[in-house]
């Protein structure tokens, strides 16, 4: 009994790493092929987002391979299954530096972490731009940015003000009292109410904060709604904002009368735009993002630019781009979302 | 071990007794994938390919030192991850308060000592299961490393330190980081291979009451051994920390499966009183060049998982198929009064 039960470990250790041979040397020449396809003259491209799996990626990186098939590009993305640390995408960016791959797409989960290892990969040969999430700018060779503050100021308000009629009272409910980009935004808005004479008759009445909570969002939209009754409109710069917000109104008298925008996903806000509370919001497209990095990219592998500040090239149906200070390309103005196009993305 | 397993041992030629061992299996299926990688996967042979995989499995290659003697003991440490994780937030978090790197340092190895005494206390002297312990203190140092910092990140260290830790050796690939692992690795051999402190650490594995009155002071191996898993651990994270750049709460999350994964592989056994350093390395390897070919083929890191964990499995198989093709082999000297098949040794006491 003990020999036989003994034979039959054995014969399932052997069938195991029989087929694990088999597992590994197929997925081998299925790659192998493809590997040698890119090195047939295209530009192969690594597409490396702060992790996998996240739909806001996958429409960056759908917008990436439909511009390398434009540009006929070769382009794969890699990255970490989970998390937003550096220690997950130096690997992969070591990986490239080790091919020597053409172009690396990186949407960095730490502006100096990764440094050391994307100029590593540049010293291999390797063109690097940033898409989302930038480095320091010595780090890298371009960054795609998808919108300034100034950019995401100005959406915002002229969103408010068409909704509201251009008159009346508004309110902003933000992130966290300390949060650098919402206090900046908050800012500009301020000082945009104050001295452009299209929104004279709009009085900005209060700040609120929910710290990006969203029991804490819901409770002070409440709020809000308590203290100024006359209340017209709710600019959210912050997408857990807008979405709690839309989620107490909905549900509210003051559905349909007091309106709200600001930035948020279209996934968070689809059924708050099919029910009417909302009318359109901002963000930018990440699809346009990961296209116009790739035609960057694949500029800078060609040697059409070099990177400099007012070097320009081509981006398909996105039209020309130049590139400025400290090698930032802008994507736009942001993107608003309405019941019209929001059944077209899916992040 | 017991008497007639000796035995039996050494009725197989040396070349049996040499080749046909768990760890010998793990170093001949290292080089078969180093040199299949060589020759099929692209860029494998590359001048980077060398450096790269030794800073990644580096983390791996320190703990899974005093883990092996852990494990040989019939302990287990799952807090070692954690441990790598408070001692990058002290580091950096002192650092960040103006101590200069090598003072950071030097105090995050203390707390990684202090931690890993306070777990071999819990088990050694108050008697508790390691395994109920330190998946407590793996919850307990994983909270204060992630409470000290928050969501945030300490990225501005002093250059030089940051750079030494992705430096290399002169002009070769290999990363400076190697030179402590080497020494630690020599260190831990002698103890572990070469030293009544060592012989200890497999008695109490196959059974502690009997190494107890045998005069080994159980209690004391296991408090040690605990110490310098907690010290290997805070040197991990200190250099995990300066080669990315980044001190934070959650640096290193899920190491401790990583290690013990590449410890089992290399032939130690789960129930204690058996293994062997070189296999324990050659396991950490292993799983090293694994990742770096499949990721140089672009294969997900999902796939990667799951063929080191199916291998993991077959390893673990491969114990009682490398013992079966031993009895087939023919002996010197066949015992007379013993069984044809030799028993595996029973676990003595997990």
């Amino acid at each position: 009994m003990y020999l036989h039960s003994n034979r039959a470990t054995a014969l399932a250790a052997l069938v195991l790493s029989l087929s694990l041979m088999t597992a590994c040397g197929s997925d081998d020449s299925g790659s192998d092929s493809g590997g040698e396809s890119d090195g047939g003259g295209d530009v192969a491209l690594t597409m490396l987002p702060k992790n996998l799996g996240n739909p806001y990626f996958d429409t960056s990186t759908k917008g990436a391979e439909a511009a390398a098939e434009e540009v006929g590009a070769a382009i794969e993305q890699v990255g970490p299954e989970t998390g937003d640390d550096p220690a997950g995408q130096v690997p992969f960016i070591n990986t490239v530096a080790q091919q020597g791959a053409d172009g690396l797409i990186v949407s960095a989960n730490d502006p100096e972490a990764i440094c050391d290892a994307i100029g590593e990969a540049r010293d291999a040969g390797v063109k690097v731009v940033t898409f989302d999430s930038d480095t320091n700018p010595e780090c890298r060779d371009l960054f795609i940015n998808q919108a300034t503050s100034e950019g995401i100021a100005a959406k915002q308000l002229e969103l408010i003000s068409e909704q509201i009629g251009g008159a009346g009272e508004i309110a902003i409910l933000s992130a966290a009292a300390n949060a650098t980009n919402q206090n900046a935004w908050i800012e500009m808005m301020e000082a945009e109410l104050e001295s452009n004479p299209d929104y004279a008759d709009i009085e900005l009445v209060d700040t609120v904060y929910g710290d990006d909570q969203d029991q804490k969002s819901f409770d002070q939209t409440e709020a809000l709604l308590q203290n100024h009754p006359d209340l017209k409109g709710i600019i959210s710069p912050t997408t857990v904002g807008i979405a709690a917000a839309a989620r107490y109104l909905s549900e509210s008298e003051a559905k349909g009368k007091v309106m709200l925008t600001g930035l948020g996903t279209p996934n968070q806000m689809r059924p708050f735009v099919e029910d009417g509370t909302v009318e359109a919001f901002a963000l930018w497209n990440p699809a346009d993002l990961g296209s116009l990095a790739v035609y960057a990219t694949t500029a800078l592998v060609n040697g059409d630019i070099t990177g400099e500040e007012g070097d320009t090239f081509e981006a398909g149906e996105l039209g020309e781009f130049e590139v400025g200070a400290d090698g930032v390309v802008l994507l736009g103005e942001p993107f608003t979302f309405d019941a019209d196009n929001i059944g077209d993305f899916d992040f | 071990m017991t008497t007639p397993r000796t035995y039996s041992e050494f009725s197989q030629p040396l070349w049996q007794r040499v080749l046909l061992t768990r760890e010998m299996a793990v170093i001949v299926l290292t080089a078969a994938v180093v040199l299949y990688s060589l020759a099929n996967v692209p860029n494998f042979d590359g001048p980077l390919t060398l450096k790269f995989l030794l800073q990644d499995i580096a983390p791996i290659l320190l703990i899974a030192l005093p883990m092996t003697l852990i494990i040989i003991t019939g302990e287990i440490d799952l807090s070692v991850a954690s441990i790598v994780g408070l001692s990058s937030v002290m580091l950096g978090v002192l650092h960040d308060n103006g101590l200069s790197v090598p003072v950071a340092a030097l105090l995050a190895l203390l707390l990684g000592a202090a931690c890993g005494a306070l777990n071999g206390f819990l088990i050694a002297y108050v008697g508790l299961p390691s395994l109920a312990v330190t998946i407590g203190t793996l919850a307990l140092f994983r909270g204060i490393a992630v409470g000290l910092l928050g969501t945030k990140a300490v990225t501005e260290f002093t250059e030089r330190w940051t750079d030494l830790a992705t430096d290399t050796l002169g002009s070769s690939n290999i990363p400076v980081v190697m030179v402590p692992f080497v020494v630690l690795a020599i260190g831990f051999s002698l103890l572990l291979h070469f030293s009544t402190f060592g012989r200890g650490v497999y008695d109490i594995g196959l059974n502690d009451e009997a190494a107890h009155f045998t005069g080994i002071n159980v209690a004391r191996t296991k408090w040690i051994l605990f110490v310098l898993s907690g010290v290997v651990s805070a040197f991990a994270g200190v250099y995990y920390t300066l080669r990315f750049g980044s001190a934070r709460g959650d640096n290193a999350t899920g190491m401790e499966l990583q290690v013990i994964a590449a410890v089992l592989l290399g032939g130690v056994s789960i129930f204690g009183g058996r293994g062997k350093l070189h296999g324990v390395i050659a396991g950490v390897v292993l799983i090293g060049v694994i990742a770096s070919a499949l990721r140089l083929e672009r294969v997900t890191v999902n796939v990667t998982n799951i063929i080191i964990g199916l291998l993991l499995i077959a390893s673990v198989i491969s114990t009682p198929l490398l013992s079966w093709v031993a009895t087939r082999l023919p002996r010197k000297a066949p015992p007379s009064e013993e069984p044809t098949s030799p028993k595996q040794a029973t676990p003595a006491g997990v």
